[in-house]
């Protein structure tokens, strides 16, 4: 098991490495070059060549890797130019991934509460109109863009009917503590209630829109899984042994099938990250998401770099973790 | 091998797709009554060059044929393809021509209502919808097959590599691949497109075909390592078969049947990726030939007064994708004999 892990986390490094010498890359193939991209187009070419050899863009370009990467490694990205203007690149994203984190959370939660139950009904009830009807559900579910879905929620639940706030975390008005950056465990912290109960209405349209994708994912993978094992030996050995249809289902079939849509939820922190740029730039979310999808827009490219980098490490990371927990439920993964 | 209790990361569902190719030759124990699926291993064992592609067509099609839920795909993408080869006759005007612009008022009215010969109004160009809509099919039809077809040669020539020659080629394309399917799809796509420094329907193209680079690359890689392995390779080389032959005639026609699947599924996604980076700005800012996902991605300044406008391209975006995702998921079932619904 710990030969496991040390071979994955050496993997890791590997993969991140390779990572940043990609960002680095993709950095410099930016239209006009760094230099343009961090002063603009019409800089002076004073200014250019000072931050030239300030940059150290005159040296080989193993060396200026090399350079990348120690600033990198202490997070110093330059200041952000477009999303917060003047602020530190990394400070933005270190203020920002909270919010995501908890958009994702909320996004996930609903995904699995709805996925796994509709998944395990759907296989039970194959061929049935509910099993038809939430298969083609599901594949809806993935043919809508995301953004589109966010603003329909938007349209009718915030700005129709009134129901849910419009956008943002939380309301204005009201003052909350902050703690850790998660708005709804600081008003539970501080015993603030209505500012955590006002951060969750805030973010019920968001996550259901994120929730779409992951849980068509869910859904699928629970009914597939939940079909594979309803055929195993060992589901008909219970039944011939006379157990009853609860432990069966509890303890044979549900227990087994879960054991790939364990891993299938933390994998789906990639379309997560991915979907949070859409629906937080329709929600104006102050999140990792908003601040990619604007970086984009005014081409901030300090903001850039440090959030792909951080979403891509992110998505190794717990790749990796998924990897590890599958490893402890699943002994026969380790031999891979 | 991929572990079949874990079909769900990217990579393994990749696998297990890759792993279909190979188990063909299995498909006779579980086909259906009536399919001459068995026949055709025995057929393949004597002519093995001719039958290939076509014995694995006829098998899926014979499959197919009663599936509604492909033939429902089916019919949803013959009309899309078909509305997009006669879309300028079928079009009631000009899509590029502002016909209603008299009827745009900055301040009070930027999108002209529906009227007798513009069913669905005019954008803020005044320019007809109806027509935009019909014509932008092509557009649409384009960026799908087009990022599709530059995704899957990518793969191919990369996955055929690998697959082929093995070895350290094998270790070090398949390391770059892996890398790269550690990035979230899209964010890759986001960031290919914004190194283009004058965005078109090209750079978009492009920007959605690399993300599709690695997973067919590996693909291939898996169906012909499964491929490598059978029986009716084996018999070639026993024969003298040279290995450029046995690579392009044998293994590779055979290799097919999972790249149809993921190419049918990543025209669906195509055509919706290229609605999100326009959406994030990313996209051709030339709309004088439209595009859905360009139409969709304009909207967005005027979503909240008049949603119709965006409407309209997302659900023809909605149900094309839908098609193409419904045939390709039931082909997969139709060749994956493992996998049943």
């Amino acid at each position: 098991m710990i030969r496991f892990i040390v071979r994955r986390l050496l993997q890791m490094v590997g993969v991140v490495l390779i990572l940043s010498l990609l960002v680095f890359l993709w950095l410099r193939s930016l239209p006009g070059g760094t230099v343009s991209a961090m002063l603009g187009e019409r800089a002076t070419p004073e200014r250019r060549a000072a931050l030239e050899k300030a940059l150290g863009l005159d040296q080989p370009i193993w060396v200026q890797y090399w350079e990348f990467l120690k600033r990198a490694l202490t997070g110093q990205f330059g200041s952000s130019t477009g999303v917060q203007p003047g602020t530190d690149a990394f400070q933005v994203f270190l203020t920002r991934f909270p919010a995501t984190i908890e958009l994702a959370f909320f996004a996930l939660v609903i995904a699995v509460a709805l996925g796994i139950p509709l998944g395990y009904l759907a296989a039970r009830r194959r061929g049935s109109i509910f099993d038809n009807l939430s298969i083609v559900g599901s594949l809806i579910g993935i043919a809508v863009p995301v953004f589109f879905l966010a603003f329909l929620l938007k349209y009718w639940f915030a700005i129709k009917l009134h129901w849910l706030p419009v956008s943002g975390r939380q309301d204005p008005d009201i003052n909350a503590t902050r703690v850790t950056g998660f708005f709804v465990l600081d008003g539970l912290l501080t015993r603030e209630y209505d500012a955590s109960w006002d951060a969750i209405k805030h973010l019920i349209l968001p996550s259901l829109a994120l929730a779409t994708i992951p849980f068509a994912v869910i859904f699928r993978i629970t009914r597939a899984s939940v079909l594979e094992v309803l055929d195993e030996d060992y589901v008909r050995t219970a039944e011939s042994k006379g157990l009853t249809n609860k432990v069966i289902r509890g303890r044979h079939v549900l227990r087994n099938a879960l054991l790939p849509v364990v891993t299938t939820i933390g994998l789906q922190t990639g379309g997560l990250l991915v979907g949070a740029v859409l629906t937080e730039r329709v929600f104006s979310y102050a999140g990792l998401g908003e601040a990619l999808a604007i970086a984009f827009e005014r081409r901030d490219y300090a903001v850039l770099q440090v959030c792909i980098l951080m979403a891509a490490v992110t998505f190794v990371i717990v790749n990796l973790l998924v990897d590890i927990a599958y490893a402890v439920i699943d002994p026969r993964v380790r031999t891979r | 091998m991929p572990n079949p209790l874990n079909p769900n990361s990217k990579k393994d569902r990749i696998d297990s797709l890759a792993a279909t190719a190979g188990d063909r030759h299995r498909s006779g124990d579980h086909a259906q009554p009536g399919g001459g699926v068995a026949v055709a291993t025995v057929d393949d064992a004597g002519h093995v060059e001719e039958s290939t592609g076509v014995s694995l067509l006829a098998s899926a099609w014979r499959r197919l044929r009663r599936n509604p839920v492909f033939l429902l795909g089916l019919a949803i993408t013959t009309i899309f393809v078909i509305v997009a080869i006669f879309a300028p006759w079928l079009a009631p005007h000009d899509p590029a021509k502002g016909l209603l612009i008299t009827e745009v008022r900055q301040q009070t009215n930027p999108i002209p209502a529906a009227r007798p010969g513009f069913p669905l109004g005019a954008d803020n160009a005044g320019r007809d919808i109806f027509s935009r809509l019909i014509v932008g099919s092509r557009q649409t039809l384009v960026v799908g097959v087009m990022a599709t077809l530059f995704g899957f040669l990518g793969g191919l020539t990369l996955g055929t590599l690998a697959g082929a020659l093995g070895g350290w080629v094998d270790s070090l394309v398949m390391r770059i691949v892996d890398v790269m399917l550690s990035i979230p799809s899209l964010l890759l796509a986001f960031s290919i497109a914004a190194i283009a420094a004058r965005p078109s329907q090209w750079t978009v193209i492009i920007a959605i075909a690399v993300v599709q680079v690695p997973v067919f690359a590996r693909l291939l890689r898996g169906s012909m390592l499964a491929q490598r392995a059978s029986d009716h390779v084996l018999a070639a080389r026993a024969l003298g078969v040279k290995r450029s032959a046995i690579v392009f005639r044998h293994m590779l026609p055979n290799a097919m049947g999972p790249v149809i699947v993921q190419a049918t599924l990543v025209v669906a996604t195509s055509i919706i990726d290229a609605a999100a980076l326009s959406f994030l700005g990313l996209g051709n800012p030339d709309d004088r030939q439209p595009e859905w996902g360009q139409m969709l991605g304009a909207a967005q300044r005027f979503i909240y007064d008049y949603p119709a406008l965006a409407i309209w391209p997302a659900l023809c975006i909605i149900v094309v994708a839908l098609g193409f995702t419904l045939m390709g998921e039931s082909l997969r079932e139709a060749l994956d004999p493992k996998s049943r619904r």
